[in-house]
């Protein structure tokens, strides 16, 4: 996992070389990982080999070797995608484009670390690389809107960062201890002070803020919408997906579902927020004109579901939010790359540009609308999943208004991704206007994507098979 | 007298809020960046204060037998913090300038009323 | 700043002292206190104070930009190919110990000082960095 060298390339395509094979490396790592743990259960390795409470632990169980699979698939497939998109559309010169990749593999490097470590302040630095590497990565952008949407992001998340250290911060005065698994081991003793609770809540917000829960979304449409479409599909098929690690691992594993759901009534929040956040979010997509800010408020639409799944705290609901992190990111990347394609061609998403797509670039849009259906949730999509788990969950719990308000907020998605559709395939194209299919380049990692999309669909025992692994891990239930 | 006792805590959330406020209230760009640099030093005299150990020296090993040494593992922390509080600060002036040549202003609302312009 | 006699005679005087305490920051680091961040910092303080009074074309003749371009990524490797030689030694990433098998502490004492340096390295090259970014982008 070390970025830097790629900076040491000078021509673009060489150092663009390197970081595709950097991510694929990386991927078939992380794969050999999630075999070996789900073979032999959590691995632990000590930086430094340092006693583990003192040192620094890596540690790697079902949930984040899972996670760990997905951040290095979208990398390596996103990565595949970037180079032509960075040439001809970001328009970077010659020499700059090192950056541009040192930038995407230290976000990377950020991401995989969250999900690797097992030491509570090291979850910081590496969120804090991410982040201040996906500011850099979202100011590339060529409208000038991208610097004030980086700015914004930068505030806010900045924020949230620093609502994290704090509560760090406050458990580790009340415990001593920075080591994820010794933290929850020393929480339960001294979980009734208030130091403990104001922590919890400073670690809500803060991870809040940098997952664009619903009322601290404010940062991300604009972010996802002016960032250059390779940032966006890496940043939303990952980003967001890694916060809600972040949120998963310190509720359950550090603090404990009994202290999170019984003794602060975190379920009850949760759940009116993400109820909200999904319908909101929905109903403002239905009215966006730009293409990719659309997909942004169906971005926190989606954050919404994996919400509800965590508010549940049953192993139907986590199972849910686990599988649809991972679906998520396949249908948000297939289409925000089936995007990236159609930008390419004709240089803007506005959706009054796309008439006619539908005959001109017959793949593109097919993708486009494979994705499309995995959003909605159509049976043999991927999206099916973890929608039927997420009804199933609330069914258990006999909150059928909350499944009701799912199939209602499926059907927004109907909605929004049908006037694409429309525009696309049913407008005849403007006189004149001459659009050819994108390069395979760019359309074989687009459709790598959109055909896992469907393989996941029917193939459940990755998704959903592990997903439920994990959550009974989470919830310490007996496999 | 605890509250007193507690004072650098008390200074810690002053200086938060007072960071805080800063962060939302104020549009000029530069001075938002100001106010959340305090806000991150605040946090940093929070994690100081509780690696103190009233009477600890400084924590270098020396040939003595009882010594009591401060928690060294904050200052640890904190050094990192501190890092990453100077990339944010360098990477948001650095976004603050270019956004400067592309608006020509670094007031939030005026490059608000730009963009509403250019949407029209 | 070209005409005033006594910045430029007092930074002639204190830029080879400020240089001189950033590497005894840096290599002392390992007894008492200090290190690279704090090195790497100072160093490229005095940088920015010799850019400051003999102007920026100057101090870019002195540190020019493509010797900031390896520094940076070379202390990260520096530090990276440490803690790899660690693991090829047997022991763990970072594994200090292992450098030498025979000594442990010995081992500990080379492990910390290329992990300085590097670390030194790459914050002082960072900092000169950012200076010429915000001073060079007016004109």
């Amino acid at each position: 996992m070390s970025a830097p060298l790629s900076f040491l390339f000078r021509p673009g395509r060489a150092a663009w070389l390197f970081a595709t094979a950097t991510c694929w490396l990386t991927l078939l790592m992380a794969i050999l990982l999630l075999r070996q743990v789900l073979a032999e259960g959590p691995i632990s390795y000590p930086m430094g080999s340092w006693p583990v409470p003192w040192g620094i632990e890596y540690r790697v169980d079902i949930l984040n070797a899972y996670m760990l699979v997905l951040v290095a698939a979208i990398s390596a497939v996103v990565m595949s995608f970037a180079q032509l998109i960075v040439e001809r559309r970001i328009r970077l010169p010659e020499h700059k484009q090192p950056w541009f990749y040192t930038a995407y593999l230290l976000c990377m490097t950020g991401l995989l670390g969250i999900t690797i470590t097992g030491d509570a302040f090291n979850v910081f630095v590496f969120l804090e690389i991410s982040s201040l590497s996906s500011y850099v990565l979202i100011s590339i952008g060529r409208d000038r809107r991208a610097l004030t949407a980086a700015y914004q992001y930068l505030i806010m998340g900045t924020i949230g960062a620093t609502f994290i250290l704090i509560s760090i911060g406050l458990m580790y005065v009340m415990t001593g201890t920075l080591n994820m698994a010794d933290l929850a081991a020393r929480l339960p003793a001294v979980a009734h002070t208030r130091t403990i609770h104001a922590a919890f809540a400073f670690l809500t917000v803060g991870v809040g803020l940098k997952l664009a829960l619903f009322p601290l979304h404010l940062w991300l449409p604009n972010a996802y919408a002016y960032a250059p479409s390779v940032v966006t599909a890496f940043l939303a098929a990952t980003a967001t997906k890694v916060a809600i690690y972040v949120l998963l691992r310190f509720f359950f594993t550090i603090f404990g579902p009994q202290f999170s759901f019984e003794t602060m009534p975190l379920d009850l929040i949760l759940l009116p927020l993400a109820l909200i956040g999904v319908f909101s979010a929905s109903l403002v997509a239905i009215f966006q004109d730009n293409i990719k800010r659309m997909l942004a408020y169906s971005s926190v639409a989606q954050i919404g579901y994996m919400i509800l799944g965590i508010s549940f705290v049953s192993v139907t609901g986590l199972t849910a939010s686990i599988s649809h992190l991972f679906n998520h990111a396949l249908m948000k990347g297939t289409l925000f790359m089936a995007l990236g394609c159609v930008s390419f061609r004709i240089g803007s998403t506005q959706l009054e540009r796309m008439a006619g797509l539908g005959q001109s670039m017959p793949w593109t849009m097919g993708a486009f609308v494979i994705g499309g259906l995995s959003l909605i949730g159509v049976p043999l999509t991927a999206g099916f999943i973890s929608k039927w788990y997420l009804i199933l969950g609330a069914l258990e719990k006999g909150w059928w208004p909350v499944a009701v308000l799912i199939l209602l907020t499926s059907l927004m998605a109907v909605i929004y991704i049908w006037r694409v559709v429309e525009v696309a395939y049913f407008k005849p194209a403007p006189e004149g206007q001459i659009v050819r299919e994108a390069p395979l380049a760019l359309l074989i990692p687009t459709w790598t994507l959109a055909l896992a999309n469907l393989y996941f669909g029917l193939e459940t025992s990755f998704n959903a098979g592990v997903a439920r692994q994990a959550a009974e891990m989470l919830l310490g239930v007996a496999p | 007298m605890q509250i007193l006792g507690l004072y650098n805590y008390w200074i810690f959330i002053v200086l938060m809020m007072c960071g805080f406020y800063v962060v939302i209230s104020r549009g000029n760009l530069v001075k938002k960046l100001v106010g959340l640099n305090i806000f991150q030093t605040s946090v940093f005299i929070l994690y100081i204060s509780m690696g103190k150990i009233f009477g600890g020296t400084a924590p270098i090993v020396i040939n003595q037998p009882d010594v009591v040494y401060s928690n060294p593992i904050p200052h640890v922390l904190i050094l990192t913090a501190i890092v990453v509080g100077i990339a944010t600060t360098s990477l948001g002036l650095a976004l603050v300038v270019r956004i400067n040549e592309a608006y020509g202003t670094i007031e939030e609302d005026e490059i608000h009323a730009q963009d509403q312009e250019e949407a029209l | 700043m070209k005409r005033y006699a006594i910045p430029r005679l007092m930074t002639k005087l204190l830029l080879p002292l400020i240089l001189l305490f950033a590497l005894y920051v840096q290599f002392h680091g390992d007894f008492g206190a200090g290190g690279g961040f704090q090195a790497g910092v100072i160093f490229g303080a005095g940088f920015i104070l010799y850019a400051l009074i003999f102007g920026l074309d100057s101090a870019q003749k002195l540190m020019p930009h493509w010797l900031l371009r390896i520094g940076v990524p070379l202390g990260v490797l520096i530090y990276a190919s440490v803690g790899i030689a660690g693991l090829l030694m047997g022991g763990n990433y970072l594994d200090y110990g292992a450098l030498d098998p025979h000594n442990p502490p010995h081992g500990h004492h080379l492990g910390i000082l290329l992990i300085e340096l590097g670390v030194g390295i790459t914050v002082s090259s960072v900092m000169v960095t950012i200076f010429y970014a915000f001073a060079g982008r007016g004109r």
